[in-house]
């Protein structure tokens, strides 16, 4: 299972984001390899990947992909997080 | 590996901006003044913003403004502005914007790791409001030192 959580740039919400699923699959006793990348390099780096994870200014972006595109709003709400991330892996 | 350390010249209290650029520059001003970065910095953030939209502002109320390690970036650096009236960013669900935190970062691998400990200061609901709502530097010290600890 890869997770890859995406932003503008790749260094700076991407990595919270990533911070924030691991948590999550933790919450819900899931494991995953879950990677931080930035939107130009999408492509590649979710090419094997299950669930992007992203912000929604940033999902129409994203372009075609077989990965579930998943649009978290609030970065640090881990409810939301957990929620849409056990969605995605159900 | 934790934050950089948060100076109180990298902090600025109830700061005047009328738009997302001017909110962004006192940001930026802010992470000069604390010497991380050069004054070129702050017009990098905001072309990341203008190139990628207002994704930057990841929770309500708040926006983490970054742009990629540079020449203009001499140390890790975090500086927090918070506004005297919020503005908007332009983000479908998190705007008006009332806190700024700004991010500087000589590499990519330690950004990465070091950013990602803004979720011990920000995964409390409790932070944004009240950063937005401190009336004194040392209460934002304190803020982000509680919630690394935590």
């Amino acid at each position: 299972m890869r997770i890859v959580a995406v932003c503008g740039v790749g260094v700076g919400s991407s990595a919270i984001l990533k911070l924030n699923a691991e948590r999550a699959l933790a919450r819900l006793g899931l494991t995953a390899d879950v990677s931080a990348s930035d939107i130009d390099s999408v492509g590649v780096s979710a090419a094997d990947a299950q669930v992007i994870l992203t912000s929604p200014e940033l999902v129409d972006r994203i372009g075609p992909t077989a990965a579930d595109v998943v649009v978290i709003e609030n970065y640090f709400d881990l409810d939301e997080v957990t929620r849409k991330v056990e969605d995605a892996l159900s | 590996m934790p934050l950089p350390p948060l100076p109180a010249s990298a902090i600025s209290l109830r700061a005047e901006a009328a738009d997302w650029r001017q909110a962004v520059a006192r940001a930026g001003e802010a992470l000069e003044r604390s010497g991380a970065t050069l004054a070129g910095y702050a017009d990098r953030m905001v072309e990341v913003i203008t190139a990628y939209g207002a994704y930057v502002v990841v929770a309500p109320g708040l926006a983490l403004v970054h742009a990629r390690p540079g020449d203009d970036v001499l140390s890790e650096g975090i500086a927090v502005v918070t506004l005297a009236e919020p503005v908007s960013f332009g983000h479908p669900y998190n705007d008006p914007v009332s806190v700024v935190v700004a991010v500087a970062s000589v590499s990519n691998d330690e950004h990465v790791t070091s950013v990602a400990e803004l979720a011990n200061v920000f995964n409390d609901p409790q932070a944004v409001p009240r950063l937005a709502a401190a009336t004194s530097v040392d209460e934002v010290s304190r803020l982000f030192a509680e919630g690394e600890a935590g």
